[in-house]
């Protein structure tokens, strides 16, 4: 007797389980890992996973083995040139001395780095453990506008268009069985005394035939109980639901400025790189403004913005200006989440300064979701920053940090946006 | 050619896309020709699953239960990256040794592939799991599935009683020592779903007073104290390090005992695989040759079919030279097969050397030899019983000796008259695996002293222990509770001690 059984639609991920235990196991090599697998990408194309290399000494399952050294006697195939008694020199390196591996196995079995995928959920998910976005449950929900049709069960009256047929049917056949069931229950009951009646007294007795007729009385009534009714259809029921906005625009403002050398407009977009991938996570659909300026705010796409290069004084409440233009142009209209980042050396023209704070604090932040302010520098505070210090008291919704080497930005961002247990 | 006569006889379907129908066609083909050739096998069960199904199984050592533990989540990660870059050639079979006997066929393969398959697995492994009597008696077919299922739950049972973390350092443990915790020269009792769970409660009970017993610290009022000799403990040393945990560590938990009881169990059940994979693997591949080559003579397969199948057969049981960058060892599969199909040539068509060579078997009916040798032998003894002269010429087999005291490898015996007696036993000895693996044993308690459990390797042919000893031993120093040493005795008979691991912690303080 043989079976031959398709398997192919039964539970997959079986290994899930163990997958996710290994992920535990080993999440700080697998967080370092991480990290340095983000230093060079570009802003949009961390929406893939990642290749995931560790150390496979890390990960070693240790075991009793034989070492190296003693005596080894192993048998090799494909003797070409080799008599008995010959003296052969030990070969260079690895592998050799015959541990199973053979002379000829000159890459020896090296200690291979463990390398495996990680999907784009898992990459966020380490990457992002245990931060947040601010205010994000609040705006959410005043900001529906949006509704969808979902389904929510059946219900008794509807369209013809949304009859579902298995449901009515079963009701039907529910009634008709509730019904019928005195009658058949009778009927058989009739039908037994029949046959008893019959076998005593014959086929055309008196008994025999009232019986009969009262049978066919009886079937005539369960047959007048009606195949399905009208109150046994059922419709699909559809509800509308409220669906929460999901869409974000992120402004990224950037100094240009002479100051702004190519180091910190690497570290700028890394920061930027790191706030786009965590927007990723919330909203479905994400646009991306760039702001540039130094004594001008110039829109700009994403080459220019990282790339080109320019030079000058510093006027950074162009740039705010510039971005509430836009706002008020394009994303006003209350179905946007709002985001600012903002990279800046500090190097601010002195009265240029509470300009910004003014406009930040009036204008940009009241619409704005979160605002982050970043000063790439590596000595004192400049003057910008101590006036956007003033705003973070006043508003919530504003955070100002400084990075001072390429190394600070991670644990700057994880910093501004950890998650607040309210 | 027998073609010619066989005229009217049907075709078996020769697309390359395989539907139920034409599985089963072959299958019954195939089930047919094995039965003719008499091959005893359990019965088939074939499954089809996709490549992940494939590699799940894969990642849980062929199992299609086991418990959670992160090993097979890595096993899994690095079968799936290399099946995703194409590295994996052979991933299109997996057996399982219980009854029915389950064989997986991968979705993707061709219905040539899936032929081949069902002779290889279905009726070659699985007629090897039912004769060889390593098989017989450390194994229980019908039993596999459901103890497995029983470790999984009870495993799963303690990870929710006692933390998923707790559980998981006590595999790990068990992890490091299981290939030191089989029985290799005495026979298990056969396992049973129904047996082991009735005994279960009752032996964890038991054991637990056995062992309080056993670390009694109430003095023992003897009328001529001093009188006493020390008592051995164990009194023979012992094979079966896990064996000797569940049993004799003194701080496990019920629980624990029985987790490494489970893995114990496990280890046993594999351990038979890894002493016939020479012989299991040549059985099948000769048993899928000759099945399928049996039907294409009776004109059943098409020659697209056949050039196929001899395309894949011809790489499995490829034979790389010592100096070829493919060359990792003697291929299992190759030097098998080519025995087996040895085997029948000698019985069949015997030459001069091989009357003198094998004067019980050249002759003589070849299925009954094949049946003989399949059942009575594992690789070691495979290879020295019927390891012909004609094999080692073929493959060109020299034998080299390396010696770390001497500056030049050493030749020490090649493919000639005087090398195959040398050649044959140097071969063999590499399948043996009490040379393969180190042979460590439990020496000794300290039971009136510190409690200190001592290990012994017996050193074979100077190899001195690599790996990561350290880290095994910290393991075996979790398991037995107190301090572990372990020792080597050279084969002059000196004792050095080559690594101590102290535990200091009582079971007290670890839960507080």
């Amino acid at each position: 007797m043989t079976r031959i059984i398709d398997r192919r639609f039964d539970s997959k991920k079986k290994s899930a389980v163990n997958r996710q235990r290994f992920m535990r196991r080993f999440k700080q090599q697998i967080r370092r890992a991480v990290n340095d697998a983000i230093q060079d990408r570009s802003i949009r194309d961390l929406d893939n996973g990642e290749q995931i290399t560790i150390p496979s000494k890390d990960l070693s399952e240790p075991q009793f083995q034989h070492g190296r050294g003693g005596i080894w006697e192993q048998v090799f195939s494909g003797n070409d040139q080799f008599a008995s008694g010959d003296l052969i020199n030990r070969p260079p390196s690895g592998g050799g001395g015959g541990r199973g591996q053979g002379k000829a196995s000159n890459e020896g079995e090296g200690e291979d780095d463990f390398v495996f995928h990680l999907s784009r959920e898992e990459f966020l998910d380490i990457f992002f453990d245990d931060l947040a976005l601010p205010n994000l449950v609040r705006t959410q929900l005043a900001r529906i506008s949006d509704y969808k049709t979902q389904r929510a069960g059946f219900k008794s009256d509807g369209s013809p268009a949304n009859i579902n047929i298995v449901r009515s049917m079963r009701g039907a056949l529910g009634r008709r069985l509730a019904l019928g069931s005195p009658f058949s229950a009778r009927l058989r009951e009739l039908q037994k005394e029949l046959e008893q009646v019959i076998e005593e007294s014959g086929e055309d007795c008196e008994d025999a035939l009232k019986l009969k007729d009262e049978i066919g009385r009886l079937r005539a009534k369960i047959e007048a109980i009606p195949f399905i009714d009208s109150f046994d259809l059922r419709y699909n029921n559809r509800i509308r639901v409220p669906k929460p906005t999901t869409q974000a625009v992120m402004f990224c403002v950037m100094d240009v400025s002479g100051s702004m050398d190519e180091e910190k407009k690497a570290t700028a977009k890394r920061f930027f790189m790191l706030l786009y991938l965590f927007l990723t996570r919330t909203y479905e659909h994400i646009e991306v403004v760039f702001i540039r300026h130094h004594t001008v705010a110039k829109e700009v796409d994403e080459e220019e913005f990282f790339h080109s290069r320019e030079s000058g004084g510093t006027v950074v409440s162009s740039a705010l200006k510039l971005m509430h233009e836009v706002i008020a142009e394009r994303y006003a209209h209350g179905t946007w989440n709002i985001y600012g980042a903002q990279a800046s050396d500090g190097d601010n023209w002195d009265n240029d300064s509470p300009i910004c704070r003014e406009l930040l604090g009036s204008q940009i932040l009241p619409w704005c979701q979160y605002f982050a302010y970043i000063e790439i520098t590596p000595g004192e505070p400049q003057n910008l920053w101590r006036e956007y210090e003033k705003l973070s008291g006043e508003h919530k919704n504003f955070a100002l940090q400084r990075i001072e080497e390429p190394a600070d930005i991670y644990p700057v961002f994880r910093e501004l946006f950890k998650k607040n247990f309210v | 050619m027998k073609r010619a006569t066989s005229k009217k006889v049907k075709q078996l379907p020769a697309t390359s896309e395989w539907t139920f129908e034409a599985i089963d066609a072959y299958h019954t083909e195939i089930a047919r020709v094995a039965a003719n050739f008499s091959l005893d096998t359990y019965p088939a069960q074939i499954e089809l699953i996709t490549s992940e199904q494939m590699m799940d199984a894969y990642a849980s050592v062929g199992m299609p239960v086991n418990y959670h533990h992160w090993s097979f989540g890595k096993h899994f990660l690095s079968t799936e990256k290399s099946y995703r870059r194409g590295q994996m050639g052979l991933a299109y079979e997996i057996v399982i040794n219980s009854n029915p006997c389950i064989a997986y066929l991968m979705e993707e393969n061709t219905l040539t592939m899936q032929a081949l398959v069902i002779a290889h697995a279905a009726y070659g492994h699985n007629s090897f799991f039912k004769g060889n009597y390593l098989f017989r008696t450390w194994t229980n077919a019908d039993a596999i599935i459901d103890y497995l299922i029983f470790a999984r739950n009870y495993i799963a049972h303690c990870e929710e009683r006692y933390g998923e973390e707790e559980v998981e350092l006590l595999l790990d443990s068990c992890h490091a020592l299981m290939n030191l915790g089989v029985d290799r020269y005495k026979r298990p009792p056969k396992l049973s779903l129904a047996k082991e769970k009735l005994r279960q409660a009752e032996r964890t009970e038991y054991l637990q007073s056995q062992v309080n017993e056993l670390w009694r610290t109430l003095p023992v009022h003897d009328a001529r104290p001093g009188k006493v000799a020390a008592v051995r403990f164990p009194p023979e040393p012992e094979e079966n390090l896990l064996y000797f945990v569940e049993k004799h560590a003194p701080l496990l938990e019920p629980w624990q005992r029985e987790v490494v009881r489970i893995v114990r169990k496990v280890a046993q059940y594999f351990f038979p695989q890894r002493q016939t994979q020479v012989m299991n693997e040549g059985w099948a591949c000769f048993w899928h040759y000759t099945l399928i080559n049996k039907l294409y003579d009776e004109g059943l397969l098409a020659d697209s079919f056949m050039l196929e199948f001899l395309q894949s057969h011809t790489n499995v049981v490829y034979q790389p030279s010592y100096n070829d960058r493919w060359y990792s060892g003697i291929n299992p599969y190759a030097l098998g097969f080519a025995m087996w199909q040895d085997i029948k040539r000698i019985c069949e068509d015997p030459t001069a050397e091989d009357r003198a060579w094998f004067p019980d078997i050249a002759g003589s009916d070849w299925r009954e030899t094949f049946d003989f040798a399949m059942k009575n032998f594992k690789d070691e003894s495979f290879v020295a019983q019927y390891l012909s002269p004609k094999i080692m010429r073929d493959f060109r087999m020299f034998a080299i000796l390396d010696d770390e005291h001497e500056a030049k490898l050493k030749v020490s015996a090649i493919h000639d008259e005087t090398g195959y007696r040398r050649v044959r036993e140097i071969l063999s000895d590499q399948y043996n695996l009490g040379s393969r693996e180190p042979n460590i044993q439990v020496w000794n308690v300290d039971l009136r002293g510190d409690r200190s459990l001592t290990l012994r390797h017996q050193q074979y042919r100077k190899r001195p222990l690599g790996g990561s000893i350290d880290e095994v031993m910290k393991h075996m120093a979790r398991l037995w509770g107190f301090t572990v040493r372990l020792e080597t005795q050279h084969e002059d008979g000196s004792v050095e001690l080559v690594q101590e691991t102290r535990l200091e912690k009582r079971r007290g303080q670890a839960e507080n």
